[in-house]
């Protein structure tokens, strides 16, 4: 696409450091960072949140966010120092040989203006080619990457589609200038399973398609296997590995790079069934709707004391839905839900202090579920003081004694407020507000699924603690079945608002299954680098099931 | 791979050492230090009025209505800005129209946001009925000019300095209204809400510790700008007549009684008009840098 001569590398970072600021002082939080990337290449780059591979990611593109700046090293981009362009060569490099995917393509698309307009934005703007010339390459690119209906999809709104053909018409939009560079920040994470799928077999035939390259970013590591050429493991800003993807995952070096493979081994030890006359929960004959829209179609499940049941499904499977029902924020349309054998009423507000008190629930963002203005002592302490009426010093030892159970330091914590904490240490704060109201059950919505696999796998092992110390129940809402196969002592598969499967952990992860919860099962990245290409054959037999999530749509 | 190495891993995952805490009025005189010199500013010219308004008795010798000489004095000794059309003293009008119209406009707006914070809050907690019984009033108050809405009032319940504060706070509480229904709406819609809902918090426990504390910094900011607002509809009112009335000293009637003065070149009555100016401009410049202050922050999070 230019006739320059073609340098060495495409990509080459040496010694990049970038800084950002905290307060009044520049912290450095990307340590002198190395890498080359060449054509048709793919580099994975994963880490926890922190890591710095975000930052790294838009240095690729001269670019450093407002409160950080670069303070050195070089981006060498086909052989130019793309700290040392002017800012408008820089520009006029953004979006046409350098382009960038975000995470959630949701949050980067305009809602006010149609797909297409949005795509043939940057071409036009750049002067590559008119509108007409960017629209058919539009569809013709939709095509390509295998979305529904090519020819008018371009036409709707970015609300009238679904996050995963979202996020393939943003991979369309980033290819709109057929750029040599493409960064990919988290595209998966927001996705289901079934969907993330799709959207990583479109991002990986495209590169190879246009023999670009590109820069994978995630925490995933069974995605980055599938996807990269090699890897960089990051860790505060430093490099602490990069190998080719096979030689990384058969033989890590660096015992932090183990650690990160040995996350997903985790699994609780499993409980025989216990058989009592009355489950702790019943959910019996739920049907509900929001409006005119019927969301659950005759739900029944049974929670006994001490035990996990994980509820699995895509998103609109009506999950958090039941979650709802249970809680009785939603008051379902037929059945009711039955605690120790005790109807609770449809409607939380005629709960009794008690019925409330039994069932608490903990919620997929901590940052929002906890009042970004109360010290943790006041988000611990209200629910002892409200239902247990503790006051002054039993109140004080009583937080203390929470803080202990959730591995936080009293004395450090008592008095910060939930914006000083991080993630891992909020979605800790709200198991403990759980836990301060004695409860016997716990709703846990997609608790982990904003962490990372670090900080994730400690929760789940607390929870796990927990549970046996206090006889808990746990309703575990996700979609991640690595999750699911660690904790879950029974599982229910959800679609469409309906239980198309349960049963204990065993009986539900091995054969027969259900064609869905096939399709679940099968989605779920292992860390394989062929696992791709395997499922892909699989695949082949059946095609129908792969597209299913669009057809759901 | 050891257990023990696998919990180092998890530990310095989780447990990134938090900040050191300051303490609270530590940090706001920092923050003030901080503060561009627009800020600063818009704090020493309120600080003066203030001044002005708390110490009027004592920093002049005549009275708020006092006939110290002839009307239309020019600038001398005894009298440093002359006198008005009545022969009081126009520099001990002036200071006590601090007090008057500066008082008088702070409570307003405190009973504007009051009856507005709360009925707001309400709307947004509650919802259903009671949002759209409270949103359809407010919006009927809203359809009627504010000014002559409020002239109107005046007219039929007469002009005392309570009637006028309850109508110019109830007038101007439906835009309070407004933007605290819809900064309350955000937060009600939150996690930490619906858990206190499902703990079984009351009405007042909801809206007092968990919602108020967040819609605090859109509300201040526009407490300022609501205070600009009711200083000058009330100073506009006094200029009409309607506003406080004789012998009250007000900055509002002040330049309507003096205005003759200008004709003859005197720059006298457009004095009270630049105290009212000047206080605009710094309540404007603080609340500005209180907007920039708390919207930074919440990026920050």
């Amino acid at each position: 696409m230019d006739n320059k001569p073609e340098s060495k590398h495409l990509l080459e970072m040496r010694g990049l450091r970038i800084e950002g600021q905290s307060g009044e002082e520049w912290l450095e939080i990307v340590k002198g960072i190395d890498l080359t990337l060449d054509r048709g290449q793919m580099l994975g780059l994963i880490g926890e949140s922190g890591a710095g591979k975000s930052t790294i990611g838009l240095a690729a593109m001269g670019f450093a966010r407002p409160g950080c700046r670069f303070s050195g090293g070089e981006i060498l981009f086909d052989g130019v120092d793309l700290r040392e362009l002017r800012r408008k060569d820089r520009r006029s490099l953004r979006g046409v040989r350098i382009a960038y995917v975000a995470q959630s393509a949701a949050a980067s698309f305009n809602p006010a203006h149609r797909l297409i307009d949005q795509f043939s934005e940057i071409p036009v703007e750049h002067g590559i080619s008119s509108k007409s010339e960017a629209e058919a390459d539009a569809i013709d690119l939709f095509t390509r990457l295998k979305m529904p209906f090519p020819d008018v999809i371009g036409f709707r709104y970015p609300h009238q589609v679904s996050g995963g053909q979202l996020q393939r018409a943003m991979t369309a939009m980033a290819l709109s200038c057929r750029p040599d560079l493409i960064i990919f920040d988290e595209p998966t994470t927001a996705l289901d399973v079934t969907t993330q799928i799709e959207v990583l077999v479109t991002i990986r035939d495209v590169v190879k398609q246009f023999n670009t390259a590109a820069i994978y970013i995630t925490h995933d590591l069974a995605v980055v296997a599938q996807m990269s050429d090699k890897i960089i493991v990051l860790r505060y800003g430093e490099k602490v590995e990069e190998a080719e993807t096979r030689v990384m995952l058969s033989d890590p070096k660096q015992d932090y790079t183990k650690s990160l493979w040995a996350v997903r081994s985790f699994t609780k030890s499993s409980k025989p069934p216990e058989h009592e006359q009355v489950p702790l929960m019943r959910v019996e004959h739920v049907t509900a709707a929001y409006g005119k829209d019927v969301i659950l179609k005759d739900i029944s499940f049974d929670i006994h004391r001490g035990q996990t049941v994980a509820v699995v499904g895509e998103s609109g499977s009506g999950k958090s839905t039941t979650a709802r029902v249970i809680t009785g924020l939603l008051p379902p349309l037929q059945g009711s839900v039955f605690f120790d054998g005790v109807p609770l009423p449809a409607d939380y507000r005629k709960r009794s202090k008690d019925q409330l008190r039994q069932a608490q629930m903990i919620y997929q963002m901590a940052d929002t579920a906890v009042n970004p203005r109360h010290k943790i002592r006041d988000i611990i302490g209200r629910p002892l003081s409200f239902y247990l009426g503790l006051g002054g010093a039993k109140l004080e030892q009583r937080i203390r004694e929470l803080l202990d159970m959730i591995e936080l330091d009293p004395d450090v914590f008592i008095d910060r407020y939930p914006g000083e904490l991080s993630g891992g240490q909020k979605q800790r704060v709200c198991i403990a507000r759980a836990l301060a109201a004695e409860p016997k059950f716990i709703i846990c919505d997609e608790v982990t699924s904003a962490l990372d696999q670090l900080v994730a796998e400690g929760i789940l092992k607390l929870l796990d603690r927990l549970q046996q110390e206090f006889n808990l129940a746990y309703m575990f809402i996700t979609h991640d079945l690595a999750t699911v196969r660690a904790i879950a002592d029974r599982v229910v598969v959800m679609l469409q608002g309906e239980i198309v499967e349960q049963g204990s952990k065993d009986t539900v992860f091995s054969p027969p299954h259900h064609e869905y919860t096939n399709l679940l099962l099968s989605s779920v990245p292992e860390m394989d680098p062929d696992w791709l290409d395997n499922m892909l054959k699989s695949k082949v037999d059946s095609p129908d099931i792969v597209r299913s999530s669009d057809i759901i749509r | 791979m050891s257990e023990v190495e696998i919990k180092t891993a998890l530990d310095s995952a989780d447990a990134k050492a938090p900040p050191p805490k300051v303490n609270k009025w530590d940090e706001a005189m920092l923050e003030l230090k901080k503060a561009p010199w627009s800020a600063k500013f818009g704090f020493l010219v309120i600080a003066l009025y203030v001044f002005a308004a708390f110490f009027a008795p004592l920093l002049t010798p005549f009275g708020e209505s006092e006939i110290v000489g002839d009307s239309f004095l020019p600038w001398n000794e005894t009298n440093i800005l002359g006198t008005d059309n009545l022969g009081r003293d126009m520099l001990t009008r002036l200071l006590y129209g601090a007090r008057n119209t500066v008082g008088i406009a702070f409570v307003t707006t405190c009973f504007a946001f009051l009856i507005g914070g709360v009925a707001g809050m309400l709307a947004a907690i509650l919802g259903g009925w009671t949002d759209q019984v409270l949103s359809r009033i407010v919006d009927i108050l809203m359809a009627i000019p504010q000014l002559i809405f409020a002239l109107l009032l005046l007219t039929i319940f007469g002009t005392s300095i309570p009637v006028l504060i309850v109508i110019i706070a109830i007038l101007d509480s439906t835009r309070v209204f407004r933007l605290a229904r819809a900064v309350s709406h955000n937060v009600v819609v939150t996690d930490f809400v619906e858990s206190a809902r499902l703990r079984g918090e009351s009405m007042g426990w909801i809206s007092i510790r968990e919602v108020l504390p967040n819609i605090m910094p859109p509300l201040v900011a526009e407490f300022g700008l609501r205070f600009c607002f009711v200083f000058l509809l009330i100073s506009g009112l006094s200029f009409l007549g309607l506003g406080l009335q004789p012998p009250t000293a007000d900055w509002g009637s002040m330049v309507r009684d003096n205005a003759t003065l200008i004709t003859y070149g005197d720059i006298t009555p457009l004095l009270p008009a630049g105290a009212i100016a000047l206080l605009t401009v710094g309540v404007n410049f603080v609340v500005d840098w209180f907007l920039h202050k708390t919207s930074g922050l919440r990026d920050g999070q």
